[in-house]
């Protein structure tokens, strides 16, 4: 079985007033099918950057990508159809109704009318939105707003899943849930699952591997379990004292944080 | 390619769907052309502003164009609001065309230009207005290519800053002089003869003199066709710029 997600020597840099900024210095990492990937690491370590680039957004600086059996540079169209982005600050308009976007949304995929009606009642039916769906998106909760953003995601049945700090903001009770629906989705339709977090327990409770980058660099990879044992000293150790101990420096990071959310 | 009619169809439906549904938005952009029609067309009547035609058939014209200008000068506003929601990056995962997605906003703004434009032209024959339909009908369509080409480099523009604070001044700086060079309320007929050359130099002079000229029901004396060559050669380079944008990613 090919791997869901395979990078070599994946880099980018923008230049800003004068001066080069390398916001990811060489990503090589493979994620396998049903797989739930966490992708960590401190601010500006070059996670969005990442994450947009494999989404097709961003086009890679250097460095060979294929994702969900295409080449992210050579068919960056072939990667989207098979591809769902759930991007930190969602991605739906406030002042449309949920029906609508879950429509459109099913017709920039290419389905025909009646199939994205169709499509639309089965994502607000699969995702808990039925009774939603002539709102406008403003009225959502927090975690109704997070379920809509994820079925946008899915409207097409993408083979692998990118969220972007998926629970961030929100409530512990809406947090579960939505770890919940990412374990649904991959034992039910063997989706494979990309996230970020800065929530180590989230990376911890949810996720099957974790790769920690630092600097652009991939720093670490491994099981949470092999993680704290060779960065942290024991099993028993935290995850955040293997973090640390592999990224260290937090005072530093927030003073130095590199401009490169663009 | 094969894609892209139907992605402007939708991306169009979109947002036409959305003007509907804010009614009072395609009013309000209306406002100013319409109190010029009301309260400074009148004082026009039995001036004579050195051209053609009467002073209704100069005027209106006039605020056609300015409509257009105002209106398409600040449609990137609603693309910068869609980036900041995010919703334009989720678009961008889509296998939607990336012209579409400029194209299909670009449909929008030219339909809601045409229901705008209608309603005050109806206005100003209320008010004494007498112009040739064919006149008004090859108006509109000069008054919307020069809309589309400005929306184009408006949405280009949006897409390539990062907050309106960056994308105000920039309009403002160019929108400004040019609807006062341009002659749009007054024609330059009047003008000194150094404010006339000056404004030889702003293309939408020219689409203004053809506006006035179709109100007149003169098609064939030179100045609807050079106008009408201007809002063209306008139309292939801010197509062609936004079309470049709208296809690079990271955008």
């Amino acid at each position: 079985m090919p791997a869901a997600i395979h990078t070599a020597g994946l880099t980018r840099t923008f230049r800003a007033q004068n001066r080069t900024v390398e916001a990811v210095r060489g990503i090589d990492l493979t994620v396998e099918q049903g797989e739930i990937l966490g992708f960590l690491g401190p601010n500006g370590a070059g996670k969005t950057t990442t994450l947009r680039m494999l989404t097709t957004l961003l086009a890679p600086t250097s460095g060979t990508a294929t994702v969900a059996g295409h080449d992210l540079i050579a068919d960056p169209r072939g990667v989207r159809k098979r591809i769902g982005y759930v991007a930190q600050t969602g991605g739906v308009d406030p002042a449309v109704s949920v029906r609508e976007e879950l429509t459109t949304q099913a017709r920039l995929y290419r389905l025909t009318k009646a199939q994205a009606a169709r499509r639309t009642e089965e994502l607000a039916h699969d995702l808990d939105l039925a009774g939603l769906l002539e709102r406008p998106c403003r009225a959502l909760s927090g975690g109704q707003r997070r379920r809509l953003d994820i079925a946008m995601a899915l409207t097409h049945e993408p083979s692998v899943l990118f969220l972007d700090e998926p629970t961030t903001g929100l409530d512990p009770g809406s947090r579960a849930d939505l770890w919940q629906l990412v374990r649904r989705l991959r034992e039910q339709r063997g989706m494979t699952v990309f996230l970020t977090t800065h929530y180590l327990d989230e990376a911890d409770a949810l996720a099957d591997r974790l790769v920690v980058v630092d600097e652009g660099r991939v720093a670490a990879q491994g099981t949470s379990a092999q993680l704290k044992k060779e960065y942290g000293g024991s099993v028993r150790a935290s995850l955040q004292d293997a973090f640390i101990a592999l990224t260290g420096r937090e005072a530093r990071r927030e003073t130095e944080r590199a401009p490169v959310a663009v | 390619m094969s894609h892209l009619l139907a992605d402007t169809g939708i991306i169009a439906g979109r947002y036409v769907r959305q003007t509907l549904a804010s009614r009072l938005g395609v009013l309000f952009g209306l406002l100013q052309p319409l109190l010029f029609l009301v309260f400074f067309g009148p004082l026009l009547r039995d001036i004579d502003l050195g051209g053609a035609g009467d002073s209704w058939q100069t005027l209106v014209p006039g605020l056609l164009v300015q409509l257009g200008l105002f209106s398409s000068a600040f449609a990137g506003f609603t693309l910068l609001i869609e980036k900041q929601h995010g919703v334009v990056e989720r678009m961008r995962v889509t296998p939607v065309s990336r012209l579409a997605l400029l194209l299909g906003r670009l449909v929008r703004d030219v339909l809601q230009l045409f229901a705008q434009s209608l309603l005050l032209v109806l206005v100003g024959v209320a008010f004494g207005l007498r112009t040739p339909v064919a006149g008004v009908a090859v108006g509109f369509v000069l008054v919307g290519v020069l809309a589309a080409s400005l929306a184009s480099l408006s949405y280009a523009l949006a897409m390539r800053v990062g907050s309106p604070q960056e994308f105000a001044p920039v309009i403002n700086s160019l929108n400004l002089p040019a609807v006062l060079l341009s002659g749009i309320l007054l024609p330059m007929a009047l003008a000194p003869d150094w404010l006339d050359t000056v404004s030889h130099f702003v293309p939408f002079r020219y689409v203004v003199d053809a506006v006035r000229g179709a109100f007149m029901g003169h098609y064939g004396d030179g100045t609807l066709a050079l106008g009408a060559l201007v809002a063209l050669a306008l139309a292939a380079f801010s197509l062609g710029l936004g079309t470049r944008v709208f296809k690079k990613a990271g955008a």
